[in-house]
């Protein structure tokens, strides 16, 4: 005898532990399977582009804290270096090995919040969350020295760093580094050769690098599907240049090489921040600028490698000290794209797992 | 200001016009523009072309002009890596009305979505063009420079929200409550028994 089922409504969150942050799915499920799917999205908007026209180009840096509140810094300097091109300003040396050493610290502990949230979705509840939340804590310890905000930090300041790190901040900093690559290998011991894990992530989720490029789609989720393409490579900005690493890519696009790039990308920022520490010189770590920076009347798009893919600042300047126009683009959004098309016709499970991988921070989807 | 893998506008339009003449309206060293029913064919050109092969849509965003409504594509070449950005213009603001890149990159679904609630410009050709942030209900667009009139740029703070009636306020209050001048009310409690009430205590 044939069972016949009948399609209903299945609301997921928003207040939901896999939506990761106040993020809405409305889906349209036939047994297991999903017919259809929606996403709600502006629970947490903020209206944060209009507010940002009625500010100076500096008041502004404390949003982008809290657009990708697990990015901060790397939020903070995607704004930072789009003003500084637009206005032409110049940046220490030692100012930029700063923001280098810290974006790719903000790299490390975003990438393992992500990988230990996707790991929570497929099943293993918490334990290794836990694990990747002690490399994190230690991180944001070095914020906190530093700066003396954790998520927060509007620590890049346009034309510089806001602070120079204490004393104490560099031994830290080194026995972070030191030891960060046997833990990284710890975690791939623990996970990679879990077969549960591997049945959960292998095959699911597959997006072709044609999709992946058409899509829009930026960061560990495009590398994924096997395109070699980082900004810190294409578009070198800081000092990114002058480092030597590797570009992490995947073969078949699915859960499984999205969760490996995101986990050899820690590898390529310890190896990056060890260049910065030999390499940093001494001096000045911020030039004085103006208190209401006017750049000329002008438009830039300046985009910046974040945790997430491709950070982007659309600037437009009518020569007064506030932006005429200020666009955040967000890759936790446009990574999102595809989210329709990956969850129809795979089963519920699999869906939450896709969107683990593509790891939103829903602060900054909404903005 | 061009970044520095960004292509001029006018070499762009120069290659261009040789294979679509007439579709570029205007031209500077930053960008192209295009008119704002020709868009499709001209992302489709460079997305096919092999001296461009502008493969993605990087980004997809819109500035009021006040007369009209600017959008703007930055496309990026992942093989060639350069960027170049074309730009088009609506006919007046009310309707504002642009092609859909849609059918040429999935990965304008969202912004454009995006750029419609905020910008208040219609896609034509967009498969499923909903607000995205805002609710279905709500008035204006936020992002247009007169959602709220702010005469030069001073924020004298706001009566209200834009959107409200006096007359009928959001949130019903309770008129009995507003007539007995009663902040709090616990339920079941009445004036001759409120004194057994520890509550009645620092009552503000």
């Amino acid at each position: 005898m044939t069972t016949s089922t009948e399609p209903y409504v299945l609301n997921i969150g928003p207040q939901h532990p896999s939506t990761h942050g106040v993020f809405r799915l409305r889906v349209v499920m036939d047994g297991e399977k999903i017919k259809d799917l929606d996403m709600i999205v502006g629970y947490l908007h903020r209206s944060m582009e209009k507010l940002a026209e009625e500010r100076t180009f500096t008041q502004n840096i404390p949003f982008t804290d809290r657009a990708d509140y697990l990015a901060a810094m790397t939020g903070n300097l995607g704004l930072a270096i789009a003003v500084e091109r637009l206005a032409g300003v110049e940046v220490p040396e030692r100012a930029e090995y700063l923001r280098v050493i810290f974006s790719e610290l903000q790299r490390i502990a975003s990438h393992a919040m992500a990988n230990g949230t996707l790991i929570s979705d497929a099943g293993a509840w918490q334990t290794p969350l836990l694990y990747m939340f002690r490399e994190r804590e230690k991180i944001l310890d070095l914020f906190e020295m530093t700066c003396g905000a954790r998520l927060t930090t509007n620590y890049m300041r346009i034309g510089g760093v806001a602070f120079d790190p204490p004393v104490e901040f560099w031994p830290a900093l080194q026995e972070l580094v030191d030891e960060l690559p046997d833990r990284i290998d710890e975690y791939h011991e623990l996970l990679v050769s879990n077969e549960v894990f591997l049945a959960r992530t292998r095959g699911v989720g597959v997006i072709s690098p044609e999709d992946a490029v058409n899509a829009s789609l930026t960061g560990p989720v495009l590398r994924g599907s096997g395109i070699p393409w980082d900004l810190r490579k294409a578009d070198p900005y800081s000092v990114y240049d002058r480092m030597d690493f590797d570009v992490v890519v995947g073969k078949s696009g699915d859960v499984y090489d999205r969760f490996m790039v995101r986990m050899s990308e820690l590898y390529q920022s310890v190896k990056i921040i060890k260049q910065a520490i030999s390499q940093i010189p001494s001096g000045a770590h911020k030039t004085d600028i103006p208190l209401a920076l006017r750049p000329d009347e002008g438009e830039i798009y300046s985009r910046i490698e974040s945790p997430r893919g491709e950070i982007g600042f659309f600037l437009v300047s009518d020569g007064g000290p506030f932006p005429y126009r200020f666009h955040l683009r967000a890759p936790s959004l446009i990574n999102l794209s595809l989210l329709n098309e990956l969850g129809r016709d795979a089963a519920l499970s699999d869906a939450i797992v896709t969107l683990g991988s593509l790891d939103i921070v829903v602060g900054e989807i909404d903005r | 200001m061009r970044t520095a893998t960004q292509l001029s506008g006018i070499f762009v339009s120069q290659v261009l016009g040789k294979s679509l003449p007439d579709i570029v309206t205007a031209v500077t060293d930053e960008w192209i523009e295009v008119a704002p029913d020709r868009v499709i064919e001209a992302l489709r050109w460079l997305l096919d072309s092999d001296e461009f092969d502008a493969a993605q849509l990087s980004n997809l965003t819109a500035v009021d002009r006040h007369t009209h409504i600017e959008v703007i594509y930055h496309l990026q070449s992942l093989d060639l890596n350069h960027q170049l950005v074309v730009k088009t213009r609506t006919h007046g603001m009310d309707p504002a009305v642009v092609q859909s890149a849609y059918p040429v990159y999935k990965g304008a679904l969202l912004q454009e979505r995006e750029v419609y609630d905020l910008m208040g410009v219609r896609f034509e050709g967009h498969p499923d063009l909903r607000r995205l942030f805002l609710w279905d209900g709500f008035p204006g667009h936020p992002l247009r420079k007169d959602f709220l009139a702010m005469p030069g740029r001073i924020t004298p703070g706001l009566e209200g929200f834009p959107f409200e009636d006096k007359d009928k306020p959001i949130r019903p209050i309770n008129q009995e409550n507003v007539e007995a001048g009663v902040a709090y009310v616990v339920t079941g409690e009445t004036d001759e028994n409120r004194a057994e009430t520890d509550l009645s205590e620092g009552r503000g």
